[in-house]
């Protein structure tokens, strides 16, 4: 068989040295529930599997009025479900992770490896590449079945949508994640991590071949209104087809700052300054809430097969707004 | 084995209702401890001494010619013990992943690198995979002459409301939860043995026999328990005769294959497509007068199936006509109840665009036409009352188009469908033996039915008998050979032959102790584990004792379907209504409460009747909303044959499921009645249908997914500007 070396590094000094400074050489080996499926599908080819499961400073939850939360980049998907803090304090992070229906994911999948997940685009699982171009360079997104595609940040050259379910609310709480490499940590916006590649060269994330997710910290709750929806089609496990994840700062009762941010729509999770500035000064009603959804979407345009989609979001971002100021914590 | 006295056919009968201990009540199934306990074992469970894993390359073209096939990597790789062409250089190749070369190794990862190293050539054809323009088809459209029943000119211009419309739904695939597989294994030169998963065990042998150069009879087939087949394991397959070759180029070393998921989805299983343009005409106090239909459909190469057409309601004036698509996806398999679920689609969603039209409740204008449904109109009328109000018809339907305010809208639809299900050939040998056990042998299989418990049943009623003293066994083709597991064919056969089995062993058991209880045999009764005098309680015998009397040897009786007596029977009715609640914001539609009222004869076992009703309203759920096999034109390949894609329902998206039997006077003298395809048919009309009282249009095209109920919405013109 083709050989995989595999390596249980116990400190994450260890695993970026085991780790190549080339994509394709290595890959890091945490949940597994989307690696496993690249491997055995050889859309990955890697000659070398880090587990980083061993390595104890990964793990834990810890929260602090003052300081916010820190999810270390093991937390799995059912340790935030099942922490009150988050539910209390995150709600559009915990309603993110209530959409992610497999209890086997759940129990499986981490917070890191929800950001760190590979887009789930049809020809890129089938080995056409992450910007999915046949023999003769041609987008087969474009030209072939896009229905599950991009409807923003679609000029290409990458059509796919990330699929990670907490980056949007995590972008909305201004959430930072840290990432530890040869040359030591470094820090950025959840928001900045994503990228959309320009070449095959280059992954969707800005993750060097060599650094690997430490954490993810989470601003102080600092009373925002926030929430997410989700558009789903089955209960049981399926790809939204679009969700928004919002959180509102307020004024009694109005907006006076707000972050609108869409997934499963762009190849990143997007930030919708149009929605935002649609809500700031606003009191929140259905029709200022219809409103802000137009306003996420203004840009939106379909490749010839996901046109429902714009609707989808328009839907779910006027929902996510409606459900924060009705429901969720301040 | 002893020659069964021959009783006259009026006594083979089924008991009288009152004297029934066991057929018809609510039975757990006899091997549910197994299942649940993971015990049972399935052809994948199953690991031989020096098994080899047999991998196979297939195309990843819809439509080339094979070129050239450089196979020596492989061959020369370390652990691989047998590479063997499948189709070679100058093949036509018709359909993406079809079958190349075959390997056989000590490994799956050995087998797939061998597979990996493969070199193959192809020269690349033109292909169409897509199935919903004929006239994108060409030269594989293939017309079919235009059929005229009564004078449909006459009948429509007589009409005085018109209806026409657009359905269909597309290529699903069976999905087969334990995939096409087998093991095979070379017991010596000259005989074979098979563990494969098949709705077949009988057949099998011969279908092997040719291919392979060997007597049928050498081959043994074996199957304990299957995960699925719904219509598409009645073959060996290409890949079961590779196996069996495989094996064989590996010295007789057994070999496995069992297909991956994705080669489950592309080449292992597809429903046809059907998609029409339905004319209905009808006067305007709902009597049906005129139907017209131009269909088209695809199924592979083979161009898929016709849709019987009008479904049920033999409207005297009709004018169709059908096209079948040849396109290059693998090939159609008969898919639980073949070209119903399509037909009953097509009518029952102009039928009940119809009554919209003339301002009629379906559930009004499907009795007022029911006399058209012809011998079953009666047990049609009763049902849909039945079903009407297990789902609150009447208090909750309304005309189409829910107004009430918010985005979501619930609606209610309704269909009806019908089926045969006749028993099938069936042979069984039960054995009495002079110890009191009883066992029955026949070569059927529980395609996960619950064979198993209704043949338990029958004999054990038969015989007086508690259920666990009956042993039976099947899956295996050295037991008497019993028909294949298709067309609800099962239980009316294996339940009959047991029967007759049972009766006759029991006579030849009477008559062996009647002198002993001072008795004609005629006289005698097998009940709660005694023999004794029918109305005299004093003179009897334990079974043991009975038994004993059989002295040293055991008693076997060859059981027959078909055979003397009315036993089985054939020709079900069903109804099935839906209640769905559609988000027109988004275009999700949600399931609330489906029922099912469904009449199959005489019931041997209530539970696992019901069973196969909820299965089929969970799988007719599956392709009414979620199921399509995505074909992309442009690179000939199907996008989604995995599970996160091909989308089946989840427990959470059934609802609430209601199973009403049809059971009593003018049901059970109808005899045993197969059960596995009926219940299927109905729900995707029935859906269709309610989420076109909801929303107030019709979506077309089946699954209901979020961008066709949208789309429709759209072109109904209403923005649903909701909140």
């Amino acid at each position: 068989m083709r050989p995989i070396e595999y390596a249980s590094p116990r400190t994450k000094e260890q695993a970026v040295r085991l780790l190549a400074s080339t994509w394709g050489e290595t890959e890091v080996l945490a949940g597994g529930t989307d690696l496993l499926s690249l491997l055995k599908d050889d859309v990955v080819t890697p000659r070398r599997l880090i587990n980083i499961k061993e390595i104890d400073e990964l793990r834990g939850i810890a929260f602090d009025p003052r300081k916010g939360l820190r999810l270390g980049a093991l937390v799995t998907i059912e340790e935030l479900l099942d922490d009150p803090r988050v539910r209390q304090h995150y709600p559009a992070l915990a309603e993110a992770a209530e959409g992610i229906r497999s209890p086997q994911i759940r129990n499986m999948g981490t917070v890191a490896g929800d950001l760190c997940q590979r887009p789930r685009c049809w020809y890129f699982r089938a080995g056409f590449g992450l910007l999915a171009r046949d023999a003769q360079g041609r987008s087969l997104v474009l030209h072939g079945d896009n229905r599950y595609h991009a409807i923003l940040g679609n000029d290409g050259p990458a059509y796919f949508v990330s699929p990670s379910s907490l980056a949007p609310p995590l972008v909305a709480y201004q959430a930072r994640v840290r990432l530890f490499g040869p040359g030591g940590a470094r820090e950025m916006p959840v928001q900045a991590f994503f990228r959309i590649p320009q070449s095959e060269d280059e992954r969707e994330h800005d993750l060097r071949p060599n650094e690997i997710v430490t954490e993810i910290l989470v601003p102080p709750p600092q009373g925002e209104a926030s929430a997410t929806c989700e558009v789903r089609q089955r209960e049981a496990l399926d790809w939204p087809l679009a969700t928004a994840s919002v959180a509102l700062k307020m004024d009694g009762d109005r907006v006076t700052a707000a972050r609108v941010v869409m997934g499963h729509v762009a190849p990143t999770p997007w930030l919708s300054s149009e929605a935002a500035q649609a809500l700031v000064g606003k009191t929140i009603t259905d029709d200022v809430a219809q409103a802000a959804g137009e306003a996420a979407v203004r840009r939106a345009k379909s490749l010839g097969r996901n046109g429902y989609k714009i609707q989808l979001a328009r839907v779910a971002v006027k929902r996510a707004i409606l459900r924060a100021v009705q429901g969720g914590a301040r | 084995m002893t020659e069964p006295l021959h009783p006259s056919p009026a006594e083979y009968t089924w008991p009288e209702r009152g004297h029934r201990r066991l057929i018809g009540k609510r039975i757990s199934r006899v091997d549910g401890p197994a299942k649940v306990s993971g015990k049972a074992t399935y052809t994948y469970d199953v690991h031989r001494p020096g098994m080899l894993y047999g991998k196979i390359l297939r195309s990843p073209y819809a439509h080339a010619r094979i070129k050239s096939i450089d196979t020596s990597a492989a061959e020369k790789m370390p652990g691989v013990k047998a590479v063997h062409v499948i189709q070679g250089p100058g093949t036509e190749i018709f359909w993406a992943g079809d079958e190349i070369v075959a390997v056989a190794a000590v490994d799956e990862p050995t087998a797939e690198d061998a597979i990996r190293s493969i070199r193959v050539e192809y020269e690349i054809l033109p292909h169409l995979v897509i199935d919903t323009d004929p006239q994108r088809a060409g030269d594989l459209a293939k017309p079919t002459a235009e059929e005229v029943v009564g004078d449909p000119d006459a009948a429509f211009q007589q009409a005085e409301v018109i209806v026409e419309g657009e359905y269909g739904l597309p290529v699903i695939t069976h999905c087969c939860l334990e995939s096409h597989g087998l093991v095979a294994e070379w017991e010596d030169e000259e005989n074979l043995l098979v563990h494969i998963s098949t709705q077949a065990v009988s057949s099998i042998p011969n279908q092997m026999a040719r291919p392979l150069g060997i007597p049928a009879g050498n081959i043994r087939v074996k199957m304990d328990h299957i995960g699925g087949g719904f219509g598409s394991k009645f073959s060996p397959d290409r890949w079961g005769i590779v196996a069996a070759r495989l094996s064989k180029m590996a010295g007789g070393r057994p070999v496995k294959i069992m297909l991956e998921r994705d080669a489950e989805l592309m080449v292992a299983g597809a429903r046809p497509s059907a998609y029409g343009r339905v004319k209905v005409g009808a006067k305007k106090d709902g009597t049906l007068l005129a139907w017209e239909s131009t269909s088209w459909g695809t199924g592979g190469m083979g161009g898929g199936g016709r849709p019987p057409l009008p479904y049920i309601f033999e409207i005297p004036n009709q004018r169709k006509q059908h096209t079948a698509i040849m396109n290059h996806i693998g090939s159609a398999r008969a898919w639980r109840a073949p070209n119903h679920p399509q037909a009953c689609l097509l009518t029952m969603a102009a039928l009940e665009d119809l009554a919209a039209e003339l301002g009629m409740d379906p559930l009004d204008f499907f009795l007022k036409n029911i006399a058209l449904t012809g011998r079953r109109a009666e047990i049609y009328r009763q049902e849909l009352q039945i079903a009407a109000d297990l789902i609150g018809w009447k208090k909750h339907w309304h005309p189409r188009g829910d107004r009430s305010r918010g985005p979501i809208k619930r609606g209610l639809g309704l269909a009806i469908h019908t089926w045969g299900g006749r028993g099938h050939a069936s042979n069984c040998d039960l054995t009495i033996h002079p110890d009191g056990s009883v066992e029955i042998k026949l070569a059927s299989q529980d395609l996960g039915t619950g064979t198993r418990t209704g043949i338990t049943i029958v004999a054990a009623e038969t015989l007086g008998l508690p259920m666990d003293r009956i042993k039976v066994m099947i899956g295996d083709s050295r037991y008497p050979p019993s028909g294949p597991s298709g067309g609800s064919t099962t239980i009316g056969g294996v339940s009959s032959a047991t029967r007759r089995a049972a009766l006759d062993a029991l006579d030849q058991l009477f008559a062996k102790v009647a002198p002993a209880l001072n008795a004609r045999p005629e006289d005698l009764e097998a009940v709660q584990g005694r023999i004794g005098v029918k109305g005299d309680p004093s003179r009897s015998m334990s079974w043991e004792q009975a038994c004993a009397r059989l002295g040293g040897m055991p008693l076997t009786v060859r059981g027959r379907n078909p055979g003397p007596g009315h036993l089985t029977g054939s020709g079900v009715g069903g109804v099935q209504m839906a209640d769905v609640s559609v988000d027109v914001e988004t275009g999700v539609v949600k399931i609330n409460k489906m029922v099912a009222v469904q009449d199959c004869g005489l019931i041997i076992d209530m539970k696992t009747a019901e069973s196969q009703c909820y299965g089929a309203m969970i799988m007719g759920i599956g392709y009414a909303l979620y199921e399509e096999k995505i074909m992309d034109q442009l690179t000939g390949r199907m996008l989604n044959p995995n599970m996160e894609f091909y989308k089946l329902a989840g427990l959470g998206d059934v609802g609430e499921l209601i199973v009403h039997m049809m059971t009593g006077p003018g049901y059970d003298e109808r005899g045993v009645i197969g059960l596995g395809e009926p219940p299927v048919i109905s729900p995707g009309a029935a859906i269709s249908n309610a989420v076109a009282n909801a929303i107030g249009v019709r979506v077309p095209y089946l699954p209901l997914t979020p961008d066709r109920v949208l789309e429709a919405l759209h072109k109904k013109g209403g923005h649903h500007a909701t909140h």
